[in-house]
């Protein structure tokens, strides 16, 4: 691996962690998994032959919400090679929600759907077939008869007193403990506003963004001899998606065993639990192996994306470049159903307001269903677009001062001991030496003041 | 429609296989004949992650009917190595770590391989245009061009029958 991409030690900062010599950190060392990797050698979940292998293939919502009047599967079972078609009857606890396994509730998705679709896309019949393509077939001749019902595809509309509530609890809005939104207050934001010199409001907002990954999720379920269910999968959790299969499936824990580990890239788009309580069912009711592996579209289309967020920071500064007040409202589209964006509206609501230390603030963070796809974890998902609008939001003060921007952030940054809005101490802090740091490489010169500045100190 | 007997070389060994009508090469390589370093990424001719040389050709295993295959000379990532010996761009997308989750990686070496075999001496830019149709979600692309860019330079050390 060339030099310049391998990352050198300050040692001087390290120092009082480093017991020896660093062995790996430091060093290029080349993955344990690569010679496999290159040899073509490495076995995926997919990679593996099971005879009497049946495939799944599922029939899904066309509509962005309705009513789900009658489902006709007479077609669908008349193709040929089909061999079961399961639907929310045969799910022994159709409904669930992933972070159940960290207490967060209610269950509020149904893993086939009932008497109401809340998204395109929403799983309704899975398909059973000998053959992939038979199983396609007779999926696409899955009739479902709909009552349109109005959609909601907007956060802001989704949060209006007059829209038309989604979700069973009459709202659509997740509830923390109560209230309808997860909040971090400190200091006294309002009486701050009023001594600044400067007031600087701007909105931010972000897509959903998918994963992508060039492995699509799947997994194949194995009925064993001694009774059990072999999982293999390319789930980057595998015992959350033991626990919720096993729970899903009225089963005890041991009755199921997740063979993973080797994931086709996931970003977080293989963490919900999606594919593996339908295999595992296919396969107690078929006695038979069962594989249930997303198609291109159907990973665009429906796996959980990042959820897009529409994020006001209202910041309070000084003529001097101090921020004292910093009021943030972050809404997350959390689509259809919550997967793990209840989670991510706390980390949005924890992670502010940056890496910088504001004495008021005020952060309000609502979780709001839609009528989209389902939202969940992606690569830091809670936190990046908050890094992005926080940080241009910094640059703009910059503008608005004619200040440095790097001198602002080094200005601002936190330091180890402060005490952060969620009453957390700073710890570890590296703004002040990564700012320092990247300066340096593109050649931007700071004052004397600013180079001696540390995380470790104020000043 | 009825299945047919379809004969080709895969790896320098001689394939006789029953094929179903429409069944489409990827398919056939990875369960008839075992070949799973082949990857399906997409079934679309989307990702590259399923790219074989078919008479030294890179081509999209997804998007090729397997009975088309009748008498060609087929090379996947099991065939790049050589008596256990990795090819050097296997050896590079070690050393230059270019591999993360690996899954499109038997499909670059393939459409890498396909151009060195042309151009032994390529340019940044026939790299890139050579890998242009093989996605990747890891890493960004620049260590495995600078892997291809690599091996192509460890090949010019080499005697020209070992390459």
């Amino acid at each position: 691996m060339s030099a310049d991409i391998t990352a050198r030690i300050r040692e001087d900062i390290f120092a009082a962690e480093r017991a020896g010599v660093f062995r790996a950190v430091g060093r290029a060392l080349p993955r344990i998994d690569a010679r496999a990797h290159v040899s073509g050698s490495t076995r995926y979940y997919a990679d593996r032959s099971f005879p009497g292998l049946l495939h799944v293939v599922m029939a899904r919502s066309e509509r962005h919400h309705a009513l789900i009047g009658g489902i006709d599967l007479s077609a669908a079972e008349a193709v040929k090679g089909v061999v079961r078609i399961l639907t929310h009857k045969d799910v022994p606890n159709n409904w669930y929600t992933i972070l159940k396994l960290i207490g967060m509730g209610p269950d509020e998705e149904p893993v086939l759907a009932e008497d109401r679709v809340l998204y395109r896309g929403e799983p309704v019949a899975a398909v059973l077939a000998e053959t992939a393509d038979a199983a396609r077939e007779a999926a696409g001749k899955v009739r479902i008869a709909y009552e349109d019902l109005p959609a909601v595809l907007d956060i802001e509309a989704a949060m209006l007193t007059d829209a038309s509530a989604i979700k069973p609890h009459g709202s659509n809005l997740f509830i923390y403990d109560g209230r309808d939104h997860f909040h971090v207050h400190c200091g006294d934001t309002e009486a701050a506003f009023c001594e600044v010199e400067h007031i600087l409001e701007h909105s931010y907002q972000s897509s959903p963004i998918e994963h992508a990954p060039v492995e699509t999720t799947g997994a194949i379920a194995v009925p064993e001899p001694n009774g059990r269910y072999s999982i293999h999968s390319n789930t980057q959790a595998a015992f959350f998606t033991l626990d919720n299969a096993a729970l899903i499936l009225g089963v005890p824990f041991r009755h199921l065993r997740v063979i993973g580990g080797t994931v086709g890239g996931g970003f977080g788009g293989k963490v919900d639990v999606i594919v593996e309580p339908i295999a595992v069912l296919g396969a107690m009711r078929t006695g038979r192996p069962v594989k249930y592996a997303f198609s291109r579209e159907e990973e665009m289309q429906v796996s959980s994306p990042r959820a897009a967020e529409r994020i006001r920071i209202k910041d309070g500064v000084m003529a001097d470049g101090r921020i004292i007040a910093r009021d943030v409202r972050i809404l997350v589209d959390a689509g259809a159903y919550s997967r793990h964006s209840p989670y991510g509206t706390i980390k949005a609501a924890a992670h502010m307001p940056g890496p910088y230390t504001v004495p008021n603030v005020t952060i309000n963070a609502w979780c709001v269903y839609t009528n989209r796809t389902p939202s969940s974890a992606m690569r830091g998902f809670g936190v990046t677009i908050g890094d992005f609008a926080v940080e241009v939001q910094m640059d703009r003060i910059a503008r608005l001062l004619g200040r440095d921007p790097f001198e602002l952030r080094l200005q601002n940054a936190y330091r180890d001991g402060e005490m952060k809005p969620h009453r957390k101490k700073v710890e570890g802090a590296a703004l002040v030496e990564v700012v320092q740091a990247a300066a340096e490489r593109i050649g931007h010169s700071l004052p004397p003041e600013y180079r001696a500045m540390s995380s470790s100190r104020k000043g | 429609m009825r299945s047919s007997f379809v004969s080709f070389t895969l790896n320098g060994e001689e394939k006789e296989l029953l094929i179903a009508p429409g069944q489409r090469l990827v398919d056939v390589l990875r369960e008839q004949c075992g070949a799973m370093g082949t990857r399906n990424g997409c079934g679309q001719g989307g990702c590259g992650a399923c790219t074989v040389h078919v008479d030294a050709v890179p081509m999209l295993s997804c998007l090729v009917l397997a009975e088309l295959a009748e008498g060609c000379d087929i090379l996947t990532i099991e065939g790049a190595a050589r008596d256990r010996t990795l090819h050097a761009l296997q050896e590079a997308f070690v050393a230059e770590a270019a591999t993360q989750c690996g899954f499109c990686t038997a499909g670059m070496i393939m459409a890498a391989k396909a151009l060195l075999d042309r151009d032994p001496a390529p340019q940044r830019e026939a790299v890139v245009e050579a890998l242009s149709g093989n996605v990747c979600r890891c890493t960004g692309y620049e260590p495995i061009i600078a892997a291809v860019l690599a091996a192509a330079a460890m090949l010019a050390r080499l005697p020209a029958a070992a390459a």
